[in-house]
Formats: C-alpha cells, sequence, structure tokens
C-alpha cells in the first residue's frame, strides 16, 4: 500500500513542481494546471500511438524510444499553448491589476475549456499506451514494483533537482526568484519582468507535459484524468511551501501514501477526500507550508 | 554637461494627479537632492523620472536620448539606478544574491564589482550568505544602494536613504553618498533630512503641493528662510 502511495506520489509530486513555479513566480493558483497536464499527455499520445512512433523498447519499460520525440513534443506544445494564454488572458489581466482571484478563476475558465477541446479531439473513451502487462519485479520481501514505477519515480527525483538548481543557480532562476520577491524592485534591478514570467510558464508548460506523460503511462489516458489530480496536487504545494520544489516532491508523497494508507481505516470511495483534509489541516496549522516558501 | 532634464512633467496614479508641471536637471556627477513636506510628490516625481509611472504631461531626456515612457529596465540599460524607499532589497535573496541581480544585465565582470561593492559597504562583507530579510535596517539600505551600483551607473536616484536609521547610520549613508559621487557618479535624491542632504549637494529643488517651488545651489537652500516655511507647508513661494 504505502509502494502504490509512493507511486502515486510521485505523479502527483511531478505535477506539483510545474504547479509550485508558476504559484510562486506568477503569484496565482492556476486551476487550468491539471488539464494542461492531460493536454501533454494526449500530446505525446498521439506522436507514440496515432503517429505510430513507438520506437524500439527501451529496456523492461512499458514505453519505448518514441516516448522521446513524443515528449519534446508535449513539452513544445504545452509551452506553446501556455505561453499563448499568458498573451491572450494572463498577460491583460496583470496588465489591469487582475488580483489572485480574478487570474485563479480565468485559469478555471481556461481548464474547463481546455477539457472539453481535449474531449473533442480525443472522445471521452480512455486509452492505454500498452494493452499487455507490464511486469512487476520484486524489489525486497514481498513488495513488487513495475519497472515504469521506478522511472516516474526518478525522473521525479531528478526534475526536483534540476528546479533547483535552476532557481538557486541560475541568473534565470534568480531572476524568476526576484520577480516572485518584488515584481517592482526587479524591474528596478534591470530585469525584464514580463520575459522572466514569459519564461517561466514555458519551464511550467514543459514540466507539466512531463508529468502528464507520465500519468498516462502509469494509468489510462482519460480526458479528466489530469483534472481529477488537481487538488491532490495543490495540497502537495502547500503543504511543502509554495514555490519550494523539495516540498511539492516531500508534498506529492505524503498526499499519495495517506490517500493509499487511509483506506485501510476509510472506504476506499472516501479516499479523494483526504487531500482536502490535508490541505485545510495545513492551512490552519502551518500555512507556510512543512519547508515554507523559497520563492 | 546636463545628464538629465525633466522639462513640465505631470504625472500621478490613475485620475488622481500629484506632480504638476515640475522641471528639474542633474548634470554630470553633480549632487542634486529634492525636498519638500509630506505628500508634496518627491517620490512620485522619482518614479516617473525612472519609468514606474506614465507622466501626462512633459518630457525627460537622460544623456540626450527622450526617455519620457522608457520602461525601468530601459532606464538600468541607459545607466541609471534607483533605489527605492521601502521594499528596496529581496528579502528572502542572500546578500550575494541580492548584489548579483543588482547587475543582471551585465555580461561580464559580475564577480570583481561584487567585490568592490562590498568592499565599499564592510558591514555586508563578512555576511554575503545572510538572507537579507535578517540585515538591519542600515545594513538592507547599504545593500540596496550597493545593489543599485552593480552596474556602474551613471546618475544613482535616492529615495529617503536615511529613512528611519539612527542618527550614526544616517552620518554613514552620507559618507558612502559623498564616495560614490567621488567616483563620478551623479546622485538625484529625495530626503527628509534635509539640513544634511543639502550640505553635501551642488543644488536642491523645493517642491510644495506638486509643483516647484525653489530651484537653488545646496548651501544657499540652507541659509533660506523661506525654506522652513514652506517645509511646513503654509505657503507656496513661486520658482
Amino acid at each position: 500500500m504505502v509502494i502504490v502511495g509512493i507511486v502515486s506520489g510521485s505523479i502527483i509530486g511531478l505535477g506539483a513542481i510545474g504547479l509550485t513555479l508558476s504559484y510562486g513566480v506568477l503569484k496565482f493558483a492556476n486551476f487550468a494546471h491539471g488539464d494542461l497536464m492531460t493536454l501533454g499527455m494526449f500530446l505525446a499520445f498521439a506522436v507514440v500511438v496515432d503517429a505510430g512512433l513507438h520506437g524500439g523498447a527501451i529496456g523492461p519499460l512499458s514505453f519505448g524510444w518514441g516516448m522521446i520525440p513524443a515528449a519534446l513534443v508535449a513539452m513544445a506544445g504545452v509551452a506553446l499553448v501556455v505561453l499563448g494564454l499568458d498573451w491572450l488572458v494572463f498577460r491583460r489581466l496583470r496588465a489591469r491589476g487582475g488580483g489572485f482571484i480574478t487570474m485563479a478563476v480565468a485559469s478555471l475558465g481556461i481548464g474547463i475549456g481546455l477539457r472539453a477541446i481535449v474531449q473533442l479531439i480525443w472522445g471521452p473513451t480512455a486509452f492505454r499506451y500498452q494493452s499487455g502487462i507490464n511486469e512487476a519485479t520484486t524489489i525486497f520481501w514481498d513488495l513488487k514494483v513495475k519497472p515504469d514505477q521506478f522511472f516516474i519515480f526518478g525522473l521525479t527525483l531528478l526534475l526536483v533537482v534540476v528546479v533547483y538548481l535552476l532557481l538557486y543557480r541560475t541568473k534565470l532562476g534568480k531572476a524568476m526568484r526576484a520577480t516572485a520577491d518584488n515584481p517592482d524592485l526587479a524591474e528596478v534591478a534591470g530585469i525584464e519582468t514580463e520575459q522572466i514570467r514569459r519564461w517561466t510558464w514555458v519551464i511550467a508548460g514543459c514540466l507539466i507535459a512531463v508529468a502528464g506523460i507520465m500519468l498516462g503511462i502509469q494509468a489510462q489516458l482519460r480526458f479528466s484524468a489530469g483534472f481529477h489530480l488537481i487538488l491532490p496536487m495543490f495540497a502537495a504545494v502547500i503543504l511543502g511551501g509554495i514555490g519550494n520544489p523539495w516540498g511539492a516532491l516531500v508534498g506529492g508523497m505524503v498526499v499519495g501514501i495517506s490517500q493509499e494508507v487511509s483506506t485501510e481505516w476509510i472506504n476506499t470511495g472516501l479516499k479523494p477526500a483526504v487531500p482536502f483534509l490535508i490541505l485545510i489541516l495545513m492551512l490552519l496549522l502551518r500555512p507556510r507550508g512543512l519547508f515554507g516558501s523559497t520563492i | 554637461m546636463t545628464l538629465l532634464e525633466a522639462h513640465g512633467i505631470s504625472a500621478g496614479y490613475g485620475a488622481a494627479e500629484i506632480i504638476h508641471d515640475v522641471s528639474l536637471r542633474v548634470g554630470d556627477a553633480e549632487v542634486v537632492t529634492i525636498i519638500g513636506p509630506n505628500g508634496a510628490g518627491k517620490s512620485t516625481l522619482l518614479k516617473t523620472i525612472f519609468g514606474l509611472l506614465r507622466p501626462s504631461r512633459g518630457r525627460i531626456t537622460f544623456q540626450g536620448s527622450d526617455v519620457t515612457r522608457a520602461s525601468a529596465p530601459k532606464m538600468v540599460a541607459a545607466g541609471a539606478a534607483l533605489v527605492p524607499q521601502t521594499s528596496n532589497i529581496f528579502p528572502s535573496l542572500n546578500v550575494r544574491e541580492n548584489l548579483q541581480l543588482g547587475g543582471y544585465r551585465r555580461r561580464h565582470g559580475t564577480a570583481a564589482r561584487l567585490a568592490e561593492i562590498l568592499r565599499l559597504f564592510p558591514d555586508l562583507e563578512h555576511r554575503p550568505a545572510e538572507r537579507a530579510a535578517n540585515l538591519s535596517g542600515g545594513q538592507r539600505q547599504m545593500l540596496a544602494i550597493g545593489r543599485a551600483l552593480m552596474l556602474d551607473p551613471v546618475l544613482l536616484c535616492l529615495d529617503e536613504p536615511t529613512a528611519s536609521l539612527s542618527p550614526r547610520m544616517r552620518g554613514q549613508i552620507f559618507e558612502r553618498i559623498r564616495a560614490i559621487n567621488a567616483q563620478g557618479v551623479a546622485i538625484l535624491m529625495v530626503e527628509q533630512n534635509a539640513k544634511e542632504a543639502l550640505r553635501l549637494s551642488d543644488r536642491g529643488y523645493v517642491l510644495v503641493a506638486g509643483r516647484n517651488a525653489l530651484e537653488q545651489p545646496g548651501e544657499q537652500l540652507l541659509a533660506n528662510p523661506d525654506v522652513g516655511r514652506l517645509f511646513l507647508g503654509q505657503e507656496t513661494a513661486s520658482a
């Protein structure tokens, strides 16, 4: 159960890294994040399955080398969509002094629209990358883990390190933190904050696409798959501290594991309520998150 | 030679115009101080010059180019720097990162400049990894000025650099401003501690109710009996 929780926590954590970055720098809760994940998921699916670019097998993983160009297409696609949305909606709202609520509500509407578009194109049916069985490997005692699950956990860890290094070791990352901290002062320091926001969207878009692809590999591809993850992802971001990539990972793990372990005592149908409970408790007891905000 | 010239500037927030038809000039390596009672529009003028507010009328030139509609990053690129009165550091970043961000537009020589700045402000030299939020008021002000100097500006604009500081720290800040000016950097300063500021100024402007009231050399303004009355906001003298 804990292993299942860790796997589900990896997916939540992976999605939460992009969410925490956009929340921290762009200063609003992007409720379209889950639906953008779905878009990334289906863009990669279109390359691998619809366009038939499977490629040779990668060891024991359920997907082949074709997933690499598919991921690049999905990352570019989602990045372009979020840049377009920023140009069309969010930039204009910022210029008019639109605050947190205005931006969040706008993103909610965008999410509904995106979900409808994905459903229109790919339909309501659920798809799978692989019809066969992805054989699980025994790691110790009776614990069995699928190679895909190992891969997802490793990729999540890698991306956390990459985002951390980006924020703390690069000029762009420091400018992103400065923009998050005090956008007016960042302008005064010569930083083109609008450019930094666009870079944030591009990076978040790439992270969103990767998270969506991994969600598709781990579960079924369905038009509402990302949407159902939005609350656990927000719980993970708030739990770990807004803007903190390590916090997003730990938050994702806590949410994932508690969801799974909770089924020992509560009805499985009530499992989705666990992130709600975590979110409420965190906001009441420690609103800055377990590790505090880093940006 | 004139470095910065603002001519007939009017600006404000939304429909509320704060400054009306204000003009000022800063020459190369000159120290110019703007004084005036609270609400006179001194900070608004500085923000307008620096591109943080758009003027509704007037023209601003900097180093011979029209910068009336230039954004703050464009002003920085042109060689100006601003230290706002409040929120003038990045609190969640450390001292070194704050200074590095000041040099964001530098293509090379950031490390060398950072070392020079730290030498100029010894209080900061021993705490490069200290989170800026943990610094004292005076240290924060030094960090903010240091950040602004990272790009070797030709004009440094300071908005109330000694506000809320102890007399000892005020003295240190004015001493640093004098040292910065001695390196050829022109200073445009808004300051409430008028006496100390005017002592090191070549010229001073008095703003009252958003309009130019007086313009005189620093020493003359200090000796001008009208200045006291103007500070109390009881009377508006003509320029």
